[in-house]
């Protein structure tokens, strides 16, 4: 909630009600380091679903206490990163992804790059080979000309 | 008395801006000076009577007048004067009028710097500008007037959000306002040439000042900002892929590709119709910005419907503008002549490259920020898009832009020679591969990516001063002649390498704190110790103290490096009352670039302090690299070509002339 707040401070909007802002509490933390590095990459991509557009390692909401007990709960029974994410998923749908999972509904946002990239390179192509200086190509009037010539001398 | 006095003016203004809307382009149409005339002082009195009206606001809230309603929702009688001052823009009806009152500023500009302007263009620059601040007049005026009273006056307001009350919201949004409107500017010369149906080389010429003034704002505005949040925060963050945070960097972006074409519009007379439509876009993407902030759409799309009224304004705004502005561009952009012709190896092959980067990125961060609106709008289907997906399809677009920056400048125009521009980097690129070869040794093990990343910002440095130094003769000529030729290059030269140069700066920093910081967090009693890197951090003890509108609680923290010690940093949590809320006051004790950051948690019953200490390595840099791109657009800004403006013709200089 604090970081909206001042980030939509940057456009001196809606001002939301600030809280503490300490988001991992000590007394989470791992005794393992490996476990805990783990625990916190997870905590980046998954959001806090009452907050706006945080991740649960940003933010100081309940919510977001909660799910990163979980998160650090079935790291400690064993679970790998992929069965973490599909567990939270299951539970709590898409939304808690703050990397969409490529799919139908995300494909259109997944190649928006590369779109972009080759509409844009299509363009410039097309563009650059239609400018290329017309190498003595005859005007309308010179085709006439030419083809009267032409014509005359057939007659001959 | 004074309040009414404000709305009043704004009233006027909006009076004297329908009249500058309609008249001067009008008499452009006709060919009519007399009517043209009319735009240069309405734009002044406009601006007048708007600062007139801003000035009566912000009397309200020095006086603490808690009978309008804006100052009671947002102010408290205890506040320092330069929070009250600053209140003024830290809600929604104010800033709105800050906005409009920036927007008359740079009319009021145009007015009085543009007189080498064609007399015709400065008309419809100055109509066009005011059809803007028509709709944002009506818009303060009919849906977010700040200047409406409470008929039984309170005694005390409801305090500004203590997270404001802060130096950097006094500067920050100012800037970033005159950013954001300054590209309106450039909006106006597009729609205004698009209207007239005749663009040249000269257009290019002019607009380029003032959207080189917006950009330098806009990149002040963004820095600041980031700056802002992360000593606020209190978890280090400098940059959150925020919606909010994308509307502010979307028309930065825009605005560089902007300035980038709008060069080769001006040196060679190419890419006409393409820069006219990216000052469109730019200024669009500041008013989807200001949508995007403004409706709460970004809160929720409930929140929107909830009260649509604003959100429907806007919106209205946006289409009328945006779509207005692209229909007179289809209609009008096939009659545009075609310019220079160029290869496709040149200095403007290298800037349509940096375009397309520039476009596809500014493009990806659009379809990622207003995604899952679509997607819930269209299917009910609610997703999120964060920073991890702006990560992942930015810095790719990003990298490929990052190493084609040097050979920019270094190729000719028109056509230009690969092989020798590589041949030319060759310091870049060997002293790229010495920082990667020296990386890996350092590092040992550890990402293989980051030494590569290092390489990237030394090539990026070195090589956006190449440039320079080859002109000047610095490796060759004796140092005397070679300062001599470096105070004779042209501003701009200095600015291109300077900006490209920040960008490598800015780089490092971003590897620096991302890659390398160090994180602890803890729980600590008074004379307890933490270290973080090779620094040692000792908590000496807690203090509580009464400040003016908030009571502070305070940890002294000595911190040692190496046994000695260097500096005392005092973390704090400050609790305000009027709004029950918390702000945590980080501390930062800076090391060269480097910075050591401290932020308070809770304290527990038992005198058990939380803390949250960061090493930060090169953080600075990232800020600095943006000082240093400012410094540059500045620079550029004050280069002799723009300064003395655009030569006129003798036909041009004769319609000047004052009519007999």
């Amino acid at each position: 909630m604090v970081r909206r707040a001042v980030i939509l401070a940057l456009f001196i909007a809606a001002l939301l009600p600030a809280g503490a802002a300490v988001a991992v509490q000590p007394d989470e933390i791992l005794s393992d380091p490996a476990l805990e590095a783990r625990a916190r990459a997870l905590s980046r991509e998954l959001r806090c679903m009452v907050c706006q557009n945080q991740s649960i390692d940003d933010s100081d909401a309940p919510l977001a206490h909660d799910l990163r007990v979980l998160v650090r709960e079935r790291l400690q029974t064993g679970d790998s990163d992929r069965q973490v994410i599909d567990f939270l998923t299951a539970r709590y749908g898409e939304f808690v992804l703050l990397r969409p999972r490529f799919s139908l509904h995300t494909a259109v946002l997944w190649l928006t790059p590369a779109a972009f990239l080759a509409i844009g390179a299509f363009m410039i192509f097309v563009f650059l080979r239609r400018r290329r200086p017309a190498e003595a190509k005859l005007t309308a009037a010179e085709e006439a000309r030419l083809s009267e010539i032409l014509k005359r001398d057939s007659q001959h | 008395m004074i309040v009414e006095l404000g709305h009043y003016a704004l009233v006027l203004a909006l009076a004297l801006a329908l009249v500058q809307a309609s008249v001067p382009v009008l008499g452009a149409r006709r060919g009519d000076p007399v009517l043209m005339a009319v735009a240069g002082p309405t734009a002044l009195a406009q601006f007048a009577f708007v600062a007139i009206s801003f000035a009566a606001l912000i009397s309200a809230y020095v006086r603490s007048d808690f009978s309008v309603l804006n100052v009671f929702e947002n102010s408290h009688s205890a506040k320092p004067l330069l929070y009250k001052i600053t209140g003024v823009w830290g809600n929604h009806e104010g800033s709105m009028l800050l906005w409009v009152f920036i927007l008359s500023l740079f009319g009021a500009l145009v007015a009085l710097f543009g007189g080498n302007l064609p007399a015709k263009l400065r008309a419809s620059v100055l109509s066009v500008q005011s059809w803007i601040a028509v709709a944002f007049d009506l818009f303060i005026l009919l849906t977010s007037n700040p200047f409406l009273r409470i008929p039984e006056a309170p005694l005390e307001g409801r305090d500004l959000n203590p997270i404001l009350q802060d130096p950097g919201l006094a500067i920050h949004p100012p800037l970033l306002y005159v950013g954001y409107v300054g590209l309106s500017i450039s909006f106006s010369f597009a729609v205004a040439a698009l209207l007239e149906g005749r663009i040249d080389a000269a257009w290019a010429r002019w607009v380029r000042p003032w959207t080189l003034l917006a950009w330098i704002f806009l990149t002040l505005g963004i820095a600041m900002g980031s700056y802002w949040a992360y000593y606020t925060l209190g978890w280090g963050g400098w940059w959150f892929w925020d919606p909010v945070e994308n509307a502010s960097f979307m028309p930065w972006l825009a605005a560089t590709a902007l300035l980038h074409s709008a060069v080769v519009m001006e040196k060679r007379n190419a890419l006409r119709v393409w820069t006219i439509l990216l000052a469109i876009l730019a200024f669009s993407l500041s008013l989807i910005g200001t949508f995007l902030v403004r409706s709460g759409v970004l809160t929720s799309v409930h929140a929107f419907a909830n009260d649509p009224s604003r959100g429907i304004f806007i919106l209205a705004i946006l289409i009328l503008f945006i779509g207005g502005a692209l229909a007179l561009f289809a209609m009008r952009a096939p009659l545009l002549k075609q310019g220079g012709l160029f290869a496709p190896i040149s200095r403007e092959g290298a800037l349509v490259l940096n375009n397309l980067f520039l476009v596809g990125a500014c493009g990806t961060i659009f379809v990622g920020t207003l995604y899952p609106l679509a997607l819930e709008a269209l299917t009910g289907d609610k997703i999120s898009v964060g920073a991890p997906f702006f990560n992942a399809t930015f810095v790719p677009l990003f990298v490929p832009l990052l190493m084609a920056v040097p050979f920019g400048p270094l190729l000719a125009w028109k056509r230009g020679d690969l092989m020798g521009a590589a041949q030319r980097l060759m310091a870049a690129a060997a002293i790229a591969a010495i920082a990667i070869a020296a990386m890996f040794v350092m590092q040992g093990g550890g990402p293989v990516l980051v030494p590569f990343a290092i390489g990237l910002a030394a090539y990026l440095i070195v090589g956006a001063l190449t440039d320079v130094v080859e002109r000047t003769g610095l490796s060759k000529l004796p140092f005397k002649t070679a300062f001599a030729r470096a105070l004779g290059l042209p501003r701009s030269a200095w600015g291109t390498a300077l900006a490209h140069c920040g960008l490598g700066i800015c780089l490092l920093g971003v590897i620096g704190e991302t890659q390398w910081g160090i994180e602890r967090i803890a729980e600590l009693k008074p004379g307890e110790s933490i270290s973080i890197g090779r620094y040692e951090l000792r908590l000496d003890g807690t203090t509580t103290r009464q400040g003016p509108n908030y009571r502070e609680f305070a940890a002294r923290f000595t911190v040692r490096s190496g046994g000695e010690v260097i500096g005392v940093m005092t973390p704090a949590k400050r609790s305000f009352p009027t709004r029950q809320t918390v702000t945590s006051e980080t501390a930062l004790l800076t090391r060269g670039v480097s910075q050591l950051y401290l932020a308070l948690g809770e304290a527990n019953a038992d005198g058990m302090v939380a803390v949250r200490a960061y090493y930060k390595p090169l953080v600075l840099l990232i800020w600095l690299g943006a000082m240093a791109m400012v410094l540059a657009g500045a620079l550029s800004l004050s280069d002799r070509r723009l300064r003395i403006g655009a030569p006129q013709t003798a036909r041009a200089r004769r319609s000047l002339a004052p009519a007999e």
